[in-house]
């Protein structure tokens, strides 16, 4: 454990923690522009959280250890997550826990962490909304894990620097089939793992279709603020971890020199997910509960395929 | 004599101490002295399981003790580890059931018979004496030596569990049901073990497991083993279809007992498998493993899909332990797909999986099974749905429970994560080996253990957030208290196995090398490392500690952070719940644990067919007018309707033809005499 990799791994959790909710800004930005309206600002989520921060928290009535807990843990998660990824450089001072498995199992167990709480409080916004989501966390990891099967098959490690390290190597491998098919599996994950459209609306308060929103609606002040923000780094951890795992050019190795410029490249390969994310849920409306099993079923489809081309087209 | 051939000899007497406590002691301390007496042959097989993992190997040849074959004990790095596992379970199991009796005594001042009405425990003298000789048994079916005495000791293990499963039956009808299926399941296994394992005794000439290991059976004789042996042991381990036992019978049984079952007993059905396919018949040929990884893999999806809809708790924990099988078998299968396929260091490395899964298994059902006991206990309901708000009233009970869920759902920070991972990465770096075969097998079953633990995620979310956490959904749930501490304490120590074998599993890996090899005849190193865990032949890393540590800082950092950020703001503020403004909400109009795992039983709905049904009962005057509507939905275990149902009606009906036979006429009986010998005399002359 070096001082520079000590230094990339505190850089990478400061500007995922900084850029999360300005990627939500700009996220949320695109899409009013799209739709015809001015937008509140690329620095709007971050106005947000700091009025949140200066609230009060609440404890409503007949809620215990689990419902104040489950923030710290879904922040905590989120953190260690950031801390480990390879985001700006591969030389992470947690680099033997970068495992892709153990980095799936974490963002699991923030998200778990949040369905306890929402069980905790025992109303039945909260109970619909934990039931959807473990519904759909598990339907999710197969995908997930088959992807990463796709991915470590040829690098022989689950290590995500090592898979990182292979691709920077060897480029035309993100044009293979396996790759291509991988990177479509992992893409609709992400979109469910976050709970953007067309799996759930971030931006809808109506019973009948909220899971996310449900969830958190009995958090106020700075819980809320910390559910919040650990979304957003949430959503940009994965869009960071798509973009390294299929472009990771301008990843630093282990100096501290590219830093910089990988920190440029970080933030325009993130942003340009994020627009294109924001760009066509405009585009979406969102799908029925009981339909997004097939979405998932599609992108496990896809990622047996990724496997199986892999081996046979190796 | 060394300290296993002590430790083991202990047992023995210890058990028979506690047979005798168990007849001859006063009511009062005869619970007490047969479960300390059980405790010490649980200790015992730790210390002997222990030296043995640790490279002692010891064994004995008794003649004189069994008659025509005797008797032989062979214990080796391989049994030691099962012997070790089970001592453990066992004496922890039985320090629970002192308190858990004890504590019956203390409240139900009216001896054995109320007991035993009540649910709490097996207060009676038959159930008593079994304990320590089903304790004896499980402990030193692993170190059997010989066809013989495995066969005995199984035996004896099964007769005795029977009674202990059985120890409640006066209570609930549910009790003798489930011995029914119990007895018949467990010998039907106990034949398919006997004809296989003999058959093999007949090729090899000889009985004793050194004899069977020189012998070379030919492959079809080979294969006719294995297949019969498989389905014995697989019906121990609880493996779909043989499992229809196993929820009723470890759902059933006292709690404490429940946690020997699922924890201890069938990884009897593992270890079978691994010490006849790998060590005695030496790994064998390709289909054999293919059946296995194929028969894990349909019990692990399917067990989890039980439990992720059952709204029983302790029925849910079964199910539970089916799932887990099924994933020490998957493990198993690949292990011997990759020995086939000549790739020994993965093989190893699956293996080593399997055998750690086992352990993580034990450590965290047992928990589970004795917190859902301490609930059982408190409320006298199993049904989640009747449950809810334990958290403020049995706060280290649920804590505890929180600690095994934790390890069940295979999250990381718990130690099923641990076991889980090293099966995946045998797993995903099998593609090099084996050609199409493992091509099409291995992205499967990793499809399967994945969506395995996003289930098993759901099943123990559900478990602990609807038994434990939110408001009470019942008026026993709401008078619950916490645990005797005897009882918390017994937990408290599984806890800390659990949290020891998440953060430090590295520390098990000389144990596990020589576990594996004495299974696979080479030396094997599958797992290295300290704090962070190496493979042999793979470049991933895993740290458990690492992760924990970092988990642990962020969450710390955060909430300082927190604290100094929002320096200013006041202190938490009590709040109503959220009503939508129309009053406060009831504990009715909580999410329950059927509906919140309706989501799942929709999306599953064609694997699990659910029986859904809808009665309206309209007024007399008119059709529109509705006076009722009553709603019943039920997911049965479908391979019990399906496979068992019509054998039962075919048993059944044979049944029926017994008293047509026999009416109880004298002339038909002579009839039956006179033509019986006629024929037999005629089939003599025709024959010789």
């Amino acid at each position: 454990m070096t001082a520079s990799a000590l230094i990339a791994t505190a850089v990478q959790v400061v500007v995922v923690a900084a850029g999360g909710p300005l990627l939500l800004g700009v996220m949320r930005q695109v899409r009013a522009r799209l739709e015809g309206r001015v937008g509140a600002g690329v620095t709007q989520p971050w106005r947000d959280l700091r009025k949140l921060l200066r609230r009060q928290p609440a404890a409503p009535t007949g809620t215990g250890w689990a419902f104040r807990m489950a923030p710290l843990l879904l922040m905590g998660t989120s953190l260690a997550v950031a801390a480990v990824v390879p985001l700006l450089s591969t030389a992470s001072s947690l680099g033997t826990a970068a495992d892709l498995f153990a980095v799936v199992g974490l963002l699991a167990l923030g998200t778990v962490a949040l369905v306890l709480a929402a069980l905790d409080t025992g109303t039945a916004f909260g109970g619909m909304g934990a039931s959807r989501e473990i519904t759909i966390l598990a339907l999710v990891e197969p995908t997930i894990l088959v992807a990463v099967f796709a991915l470590s098959a040829r690098v022989g490690s689950t290590n995500l620097a090592a898979i990182v390290t292979a691709t920077l190597r060897d480029p035309l491998r993100v044009a293979s089939p396996a790759s291509l098919l991988a990177a479509a599996a992992l893409a609709i994950v992400v979109v469910a793992e976050t709970g953007r459209l067309p799996v759930d609306n971030p931006g809808t308060h109506l019973e009948l279709t909220m899971i996310h929103e449900a969830m958190v609606l009995e958090y106020a002040g700075t819980d809320l603020a910390l559910v919040e923000w650990a979304t957003s780094m949430r959503l940009t951890v994965l869009l960071g971890l798509l973009a390294s795992l299929f472009a990771p050019w301008g990843i630093a190795g282990t100096g501290l020199v590219a830093l910089p410029l990988a920190l440029l490249a970080f933030v325009v390969k993130v942003t340009i997910l994020g627009t294109g994310l924001g760009a066509a849920e405009v585009f979406l409306a969102k799908l029925r509960l009981f339909r997004v099993p097939e979405l998932l079923a599609g992108s496990l489809v896809l990622a047996l395929l990724a496997v199986a081309s892999s081996f046979f087209l190796a | 004599m060394n300290v296993i051939a002590w430790a083991l000899a202990g047992a023995c007497v210890l058990a028979g101490v506690g047979v005798l406590a168990a007849v001859a002691a006063p009511a009062r301390v005869r619970s007490g002295l047969v479960g300390a007496a059980t405790v010490g042959i649980g200790v015992a097989g730790l210390v002997a399981g222990l030296a043995a993992s640790g490279g002692r190997s010891w064994q004995a040849r008794l003649p004189d003790l069994l008659p025509l074959a005797g008797v032989q004990v062979v214990v080796d790095p391989l049994g030691g580890w099962f012997v070790a596992v089970t001592g453990g379970v066992l004496a922890v199991a039985a320090l629970y059931g002192v308190g858990y009796a004890r504590d019956a005594h203390a409240t139900h001042e009216h001896g054995a018979n109320d007991r035993e009405a009540h649910g709490h425990g097996p207060g009676g003298r038959g159930v008593l004496a079994a304990l320590p000789v089903f304790a004896a048994a499980l402990l030193l079916v692993p170190a059997a030596g010989s066809v013989s005495t495995l066969l005995v000791l199984w035996e004896l293990m099964a007769v005795t569990s029977l009674v202990l499963v059985l120890a409640e039956h006066r209570a609930r009808p549910a009790v003798a049901e489930a011995g029914w299926w119990y007895a018949a399941l467990t010998q039907l296994g106990f034949v398919a073990i006997l004809l296989g394992l003999v058959f093999y005794a007949a090729h090899a000439g000889g009985d004793s497991f050194a004899e069977l290991r020189a012998a070379d059976p030919p492959a079809w004789v080979a294969g006719v083993v294995f297949v019969f042996v498989f389905v014995g042991f697989g019906s121990k381990a609880g493996l779909v279809p043989l499992h229809v036992w196993l929820p009723r019978a470890h759902a059933e049984a006292p709690s404490p007992i429940s946690a020997m079952l699922s924890a201890a007993m069938v990884n009897l059905g593992v270890y079978g498998v691994i010490r006849v396919g790998f060590d005695l018949l030496g790994g064998g040929a390709r289909w054999w493993w293919l059946l296995v990884l194929a028969v894990g893999a349909v019990s692990a999806l399917y067990g989890i899909l039980q439990a992720a809809v059952a709204a029983d708790l302790k029925r849910l924990l079964a199910y539970s332990t089916v799932e887990n099988m099924g994933l020490v078998f998957l493990g198993l299968g690949a292990a011997g797909i990759f020995r086939a396929s000549g790739a020994p260091t993965l093989a190893a490395l699956a293996l080593a999986a399997a055998l750690l899964h086992v352990l993580n298994h034990a450590g965290f059902k047992a928990l589970l099974f004795t917190a859902a006991g301490s609930v059982l206990r408190a409320t006298g309901s199993r049904d989640l749905d009747a449950l809810g708000g334990l958290r403020a009233r049995m706060p280290v009970t649920t804590a505890l429970f929180a600690v095994g869920a934790l390890g069940a759902a295979a999250l990381p920070l718990g130690n099923g994560f641990v076991s889980e991972w090293l099966l995946l990465q045998s797993l995903v770096h099998a593609l090099p080996a084996g050609g199409v075969v493992t091509a099409v097998a291995m992205p499967l079953a990793v499809a399967v253990v994945a969506l395995t633990a996003g289930l098993a995620v759901a099943t123990f979310v559900k478990a602990l957030g609807v038994g434990f956490f939110a408001r009470p959904r019942s008026d026993a749930a709401a008078a619950a208290t916490e645990s005797p501490p005897l009882m918390l304490a017994a937990m408290g120590i599984l806890a800390v196995a659990c949290g020891g074998l998440a953060l430090a599993p590295a520390a098990l890996a000389p144990v596990l090398s020589r576990a594996v090899g004495t299974a696979v005849h080479t030396p094997a190193d599958p797992v290295r490392g300290g704090v962070t865990l190496h493979l042999a032949g793979i470049a991933s890393t895993m740290s458990p500690l690492l992760t924990a540590v970092a988990v642990v800082a962020a969450v710390a950092a955060t909430a300082v952070a927190v604290r100094l950020i929002a320096r200013r703001v006041a202190r938490r503020r009590a709040v109503a719940l959220w009503d939508c403004g129309a009053g406060p909400p009831t504990a009715r109009m909580q999410y329950t644990a059927t509906s919140f795992a309706e989501p799942l039983q929709r999306v599953f709905d064609d694997v699990l067919a659910p029986q859904i049904d809808v009665d309206v009962t309209p007024h007399a005057e008119s059709a529109y007018l509705v006076t009722n509507v009553a709603y019943h939905a039920r997911v049965p275990d479908r391979v019990e309707h399906t496979l068992y149902t019509p054998v039962i009606d075919v048993v059944r009906r044979l049944g029926r033809l017994g008293p047509v036979l026999a009416n109880g006429s004298v002339h038909r009986y002579l009839a039956y005499g006179f033509f019986g010998v006629t024929g037999l005399l005629l089939i003599l002359a025709v024959t010789r």
